[in-house]
């Protein structure tokens, strides 16, 4: 799937003018509230007319105020899962669910029991919307939207009316629909740990404009996106694979370009790739191997970048074997250690910081008492 | 017990309110729905013209509105011929001119209800809609129409209590013929207008006033059940 986007429009004050073009997989508009991400969607389902600008998706060209075309929502075959669900009231789950059966193709793709089972949301069909969860609305309303087989899939921070269990309790269903469903996705969101857990690709929007697009992992180790992307929750993301369950101490570990991971035990076959974010904070450096030590991952490199700051705080970026790591230090300690590009360093990482939060891939549950804390 | 019982020219009065009033709700029933629609949905130059034009009968004199509708809609007025000639329906003292001055007079309390229920229809409803597939029409037929069946029950109850005590612009346009255009209202005045008939204006009011009972109860009853199957929250 291709993704082109090229609008300019005006709200009031705010003014929108973005361009971008991004594949399939999940592509994640990042950026703060207010910064235009829901009218960059509006304008791909054609809930808003642009003043100017083109939209298609793949060949299908569905705005070019040039040729004063614009094909209305309904012909768009987009679905659209709103931030507040915006189940129909008057129907029950099930109808809600068959809703758009009557317009969509007829034949293979998306088949209503497979949807049911892949958001498990069998035991509420007769059910009626008022009589649902938050999560559970959000999932009847994704299922809604699937079955209306879209080429494309809207989904509006799907999780920011809920709490953090129903965000918990969701996240594994959008990851299941990111690597099972085949549908691309488009993926509204504000918190970089959702986004870094989910998305493919990231597009990063500030005051209606583009500021960075790109693979994932790239757009977060970039130090000098920070203030976009979120500085508290800045981290990087590192792919590894599980090698070794220690079932004496209730570990597992994890192999990556790094080196090798401890973590709390994951209910994860031996082999499986897992991604894994790694937060800027949870990151202490050193500037020789240290021992005697609590922290059970430590891991060499290289200082490959340092950002700049007047604060107190600053991030440096490192180059562990190919994986990039960001540590967030004082700006005194960056001075004391004399940290500088090609500085050789030992990262360390509690094993407890690294909790399901930070993991993402076909993962069933985590044991240890951080993860019951984590899954209230 | 005698007195109860009524005569057959009263059962004659109250099956023709009943007729008058019923074909007054349906018949006015989807013009107050497209009225309501385009007062509620509506951005177009004439809105508040519309509006005032519609809420008028409520506010005019019902003689004036009698008036007007005799003036248009009688044997030489320019509708009046106009729907006699080429549809046959014939307005001026007929049974049909009596549903038209009730309709007139309730149609606009019918509006009101129906344009406060479809503005209370969320219009993110009405997109979701659309991103799911659905045109305007099918968005109407399936997703605005069964929200709204509350304002339409209570719209149709209004209008029909309305009907059937419709006087004024009745006997204006339409006069006082037993068994033709002589609705409750009508034959009530006109018992109290001659001796001894004290009796039966007496009957024919209490029959009025089973009848309001029992429409309030049958909208009680659907709103109930309307606003189940929607569970409010």
């Amino acid at each position: 799937m291709t993704l082109t986007v090229d609008i300019r429009h005006r709200l009031g004050e705010f003014r929108l003018d973005i361009r971008f073009e991004t594949a399939g997989g999940l592509v994640a508009l990042l950026g703060r509230s207010g910064s235009g991400k829901t009218s960059i969607i509006n304008t791909i389902a054609g809930l808003i007319k642009p003043d100017a600008g083109f939209v298609s998706v793949d060949d299908m060209v569905l705005v070019d105020t040039e040729r004063q075309f614009f094909v209305s929502p309904h012909l768009r075959r987009i679905g659209y899962v709103f931030q507040e669900g915006r189940l129909f009231p008057h129907l029950t789950v099930r109808q809600n669910l068959l809703y758009g059966r009557w317009f969509a193709p007829r034949g293979a793709g998306t088949d209503f029991d497979g949807v049911v089972d892949l958001l498990g949301i069998g035991a509420l069909l007769e059910r009626r919307p008022a009589r649902l969860s938050g999560g559970e609305k959000q999932r009847v309303a994704i299922g809604r939207a699937l079955l209306a087989k879209p080429r494309l899939l809207l989904m509006d921070e799907p999780l920011a009316s809920l709490d953090e269990a129903r965000k918990a309790e969701i996240l594994p269903y959008i990851e299941k629909l990111r690597d099972q469903a085949s549908v691309p996705i488009v993926y509204v969101s504000h918190s970089i740990s959702e986004v870094a857990r989910l998305a493919s690709t990231i597009v990063l929007v500030s005051e209606g404009k583009l500021a960075a697009v790109g693979p994932t992992a790239q757009i977060m180790h970039r130090l000098d996106l920070f203030p976009l992307t979120g500085r508290a929750e800045a981290g990087a993301l590192v792919e590894a694979s599980v090698e070794r369950h220690d079932e004496q101490f209730g570990l597992t570990e994890l192999r990556s370009r790094a080196g090798l991971w401890k973590l709390p035990r994951l209910d994860v076959p031996i082999g499986v790739r897992l991604r894994l974010r790694v937060r800027a904070r949870d990151v202490m450096i050193a500037t020789s191997p240290p021992s005697d030590l609590s922290a059970l991952n430590v891991l060499g490199g290289l200082v490959s970048d340092i950002g700049s700051s007047h604060g107190a705080i600053v991030e440096v970026r490192l180059d562990c074997g190919g994986d990039v790591l960001i540590a967030r230090l004082t700006r005194y300690s960056v001075q004391r250690l004399g940290l500088a590009r090609g500085t050789r360093v030992y990262a360390l990482i509690k094993s407890v910081a690294l909790d399901r939060r930070s993991l993402s891939g076909p993962i069933r549950g985590i044991s240890g008492a951080d993860a019951a804390a984590d899954e209230v | 017990m005698d007195w109860i019982s009524l005569s057959p020219e009263e059962w004659t009065a109250v099956r023709l309110s009943i007729r008058v009033a019923v074909v007054a709700t349906l018949v006015g029933l989807p013009f107050g729905l497209l009225v309501a629609l385009a007062l509620a949905r509506g951005r177009f130059w004439g809105h508040s013209l519309l509006n005032g034009f519609v809420l008028l009968p409520l506010i005019l004199p019902p003689v004036v509105t009698g008036y007007v509708l005799l003036l248009l809609f009688g044997r030489r007025g320019p509708i009046g011929s106009f729907l006699a000639e080429h549809f046959g329906i014939v307005f001026s003292f007929r049974w049909t001119g009596a549903a038209l001055a009730c309709g007139v007079m309730g149609f606009p309390l019918m509006v009101r209800a129906l344009r406060l229920s479809i503005e209370a229809v969320d219009p993110r409803l009405e997109e979701a809609a659309g991103t799911l597939g659905a045109n305007r029409a099918w968005i109407f037929l399936t997703v605005t129409l069964p929200l709204i069946v509350p304002g339409i029950i209570t719209g149709m109850i209004l209008c029909f209590a309305k009907a059937m005590g419709e006087f004024g612009a009745t006997i204006t346009f339409v006069s006082n013929i037993p068994g033709e255009t002589q609705t409750l209202p009508s034959a009530i005045y006109t018992l109290t207008q001659v001796p001894g008939g004290d009796a039966g204006a007496l009957r024919l009011t209490i029959v009025s006033v089973i009848i309001a009972m029992l429409a309030l109860l049958a909208s009680e009853l659907m709103a109930r059940y309307a606003n189940r199957r929607l569970e409010v929250e």
